[in-house]
């Protein structure tokens, strides 16, 4: 079945891009393998405050995002953390099109998508698609799984015929851990990691090369998390995904990232490799969002540096002068207030070899390490986990589906049901 | 002993039969102490805490047996007004969602103010200024002017800020906190927990941590109790549980979170879900989702056997989970 899908990727692909190209040749700058497949510039978002009833004017604006920039490429997971009001979920929304940016270009293959409507929108809105956050509330409880999963199939009728829809949709149910046979159900019928597969079996449907995912996992239980970051970690392995990975849980940013961008009042103030945020991190804010993490190791209590930031974010409708982080910044000067801190690489480490070397809007960076090293830190071996860890979907060739988690019949509880039941 | 829960048992009565929420009970939280009560979504860890409080909604809910000694006194005997009189003044509690827990249409200072007219027969205006300063002494700026202001002018760690300064107002020996910091940004969680363990140190309250969150717990926790489909599976002092688990499910949590500190392989993932409260598993609770379950798990349920003096382990194989590390 992957064959089929990934002949089904490439003629569908194909038909898009000559559609488009065919459309607006001269608008596109030309994409070669290995450009970014995705390049977000100077990207912005306001939302105008008005004041008066009949005669309404603008007072101001709320800078939800204000100036992002970043890079996707083919086959990597670009995480982006920060805490709530950064703006992260409004830049995801601008990548699929939900919200149209007020400034700045969202370049997918070259071509600025900001600006298009109409067919070349939906041609290019099939290659990006969306995993929301809470799967209780984005699948339609009257809409049985198969037609949540085919509805974009009547949107995009290209990518599958009539007659092979649903082998599709229960190829997609495979592909995800669930039941094929479970396709006439409805979501009340399926626990929260169950639907949180189904939103992504939706999001995988028409093909897309670009997943942004909206803090996929944070409505999940601890134990049923593991199960969704691995099923997005195999997706992206087995379909050649590009992730855009949006959350507010550091550890799980680290773990599914190839490269992290921190979010602070709607801009990105670093942005780097995994380990070059996490273990040298520049900025001040980054520093101290991974100092406040709490680390699940009781040792760690005594000997970790903590930087507890005082106050609350500044409201995005009135964002401080020069740098945005300085009412809240320990190192704070007179610079900080009168000049705007340009995301790029610190001056202090542009000519040295280091991990430090990346992009920090700060003036004065200066590399920190908040989070002890790997291995110093005790943690309990992952000893004999050969036999617990492989569950039987997850062998190559074999059906994809973890033994107890299956939909009981309509339990009481939300998405609870008798493991006894699950199992036999 | 400040507090003991002995086993405690908790019905809820629906439609679909009678769910057991809390299965046989047992711990205890001594002065200036922190337990951290671990558990996943149905474990029962919150209604244990509603029962100690005695908020727990009856009907439909239940206690069907046990004791709740406080202060070596057993608080499911006592008469409502008793009770009462016990709750707010002697323990506290501070729940998740400081907004919706806070009366929207009342001021802050109204709020706070209330438990020293109800408790402790204060005028309305000696009550004010005892909430402003309980204001400062949970670091509200301004606390003079922001005392008239609604619960909606305020951030949500100032919210949360506010439910601690209720919750410490009477300087109770006992306070339990469900989730205080989930719906919370890091930055502003570490600055709560900070303030909440600073309270506590100051005042020797004894606290029970109601939390899913193993970070919090290792930052605060003095032991731990482990909670699974409405019993307790592992209780240990809090260094020897990350350092060694001695129940499968402990270490199937332990294992599954991603690590700050750690670039990802693949995570371990316990399989399938919790179970049904209707429809708990005969045996040990976990078996159907148990890498190590073996006959005698899926018949007799396991009793929390000692693993030393301060651990307890239900787990028939908590020897060789304890030796598998």
């Amino acid at each position: 079945m992957h064959a089929d899908r990934d002949e089904s990727a490439g003629t569908g692909g194909a038909a898009g891009s000559t559609l488009l190209s065919k459309a607006r040749q001269d608008a596109v700058t030309p994409y070669t393998e290995g450009d970014p497949i995705l390049q977000v510039r100077d990207l912005a978002k306001h939302y105008p405050l008005t004041q008066g009833i009949l005669f309404k004017r603008q007072i101001g604006a709320v800078r939800a995002v204000d100036g992002v920039d970043f890079d996707l490429y083919a086959g990597e997971t670009l995480g982006i953390v920060g805490e709530s009001g950064c703006g992260k979920s409004t830049v995801a929304k601008m990548l699929v099109h939900l919200e149209r940016p007020t400034a700045g270009a969202i370049r997918y293959k070259g071509e600025d998508i900001a600006k298009l409507s109409g067919r070349a929108l939906k041609a290019v809105r099939r290659n990006i698609q969306m995993v929301f956050q809470d799967p209780y509330t984005s699948l339609n409880p009257r809409m049985t799984v198969g037609d949540i999963i085919g509805e974009p199939y009547e949107i995009h009728p290209e990518v599958a015929p009539k007659g092979s829809r649903r082998q599709k949709v229960q190829d997609l149910l495979d592909v995800v851990g669930l039941n094929p046979e479970y396709i006439n159900r409805y979501p009340h019928q399926f626990s929260g990691g169950q639907r949180q597969r189904i939103g992504i079996a939706r999001g995988l449907a028409l093909n897309p090369e670009i997943i942004v995912a909206d803090e996929p996992v944070s409505a999940l239980d601890v134990s049923v998390q593991a199960q969704v970051v691995n099923l997005l970690d195999r997706l992206q392995a087995e379909f050649s995904l590009s992730f855009v990975f949006i959350a507010h849980d550091l550890s799980i940013v680290r773990h599914i990232s190839d490269r992290v961008g921190v979010m602070y009042l709607g801009r990105i103030v670093e942005i780097g490799s995994d380990a070059e945020i996490y273990d040298h991190p520049t900025h001040p804010y980054t520093q101290a969002l991974l100092s406040a993490v709490p680390v699940p190791d009781p040792t760690a209590r005594d000997h970790r540096e903590r930087i507890i930031l005082h106050g609350d974010v500044p409201s995005p409708a009135n964002i401080p002068s020069g740098c945005r982080f300085r009412t809240r910044c320990w190192k704070a000067r007179e610079r900080c207030e009168l000049e705007v801190p340009l995301l790029a690489v610190p001056a202090e480490f542009r000519l040295v070899d280091t991990p430090a070397r990346h992009d920090s809007a700060c003036h004065f960076a200066e590399e920190k390490r908040v989070v002890p090293p790997e291995g110093e830190l005790e943690v309990p071996g992952p000893a004999e986990r050969g036999s617990t860890e492989r569950e039987p979907g997850e062998q190559p060739g074999g059906t994809v589906r973890e033994p107890g988690d299956k939909p009981g019949s309509a339990g009481p509880g939300p998405g609870q049901q008798g493991s006894a039941g699950g199992e036999a | 002993m400040l507090l003991e829960v002995r086993d405690l048992h908790v019905e809820f009565h629906t439609r679909e039969g009678v769910a057991k929420a809390v299965n046989g009970v047992n711990y205890s939280v001594a002065e200036g102490e922190t337990l951290a009560v671990l558990g996943e979504s149905g474990s029962g860890k919150s209604v244990t805490a509603q029962a100690i409080m005695g908020i727990l909604d009856m009907p439909p809910g239940k206690i069907a047996g046990g004791e709740i000694l406080f202060k070596d006194q057993d608080l499911l005997k006592l008469k409502p007004e008793e009770r009462r009189r016990i709750r707010g003044q002697e323990m506290a509690m501070i729940f998740q969602d400081a907004l919706s827990s806070l009366n929207p249409v009342l001021t802050v200072g109204q709020q706070l103010g209330e438990m020293f007219v109800v408790h402790r027969g204060m005028s309305r205006k000696d009550a004010r200024t005892k909430a402003v300063e309980l204001m400062d002494r949970v670091r509200i700026p301004a606390a003079k002017e922001r005392v008239g202001q609604y619960p909606h002018q305020f951030s949500g760690g100032m919210r949360q800020r506010i439910m601690i300064a209720m919750a410490m107002a009477l300087e109770p020996s006992l306070i339990i906190a469900d989730e205080p910091t989930t719906a919370l940004d890091v930055t502003v969680q570490a600055q709560v927990m900070e303030l909440l363990a600073e309270l506590q140190r100051e005042l020797n309250t004894g606290l029970i941590l109601i939390t899913h969150d193993l970070g919090v717990v290792a930052d605060v926790a003095d032991k731990i109790a482990v909670m699974y489909a409405g019993r307790i599976v592992e209780t240990a002092p809090v260094h020897d549980i990350y350092k060694a688990p001695a129940h499968p499910y402990t270490k199937g949590l332990l294992q599954s979170i991603p690590r700050l500190d750690q670039k990802g392989r693949e995570l371990y993932a316990i399989k399938g879900l919790p179970p049904n409260l209707t429809r708990i598993p005969p045996g040990c609770a976990f078996n159907p989702r148990c890498p190590m379950a073996r006959d005698v798990c899926r018949s007799d349920v396991p009793p929390l056997y000692e693993v030393d003096e301060r651990r307890r382990s239900a787990c028939h194989f908590w020897k060789e989970t304890l030796d598998a590390r």
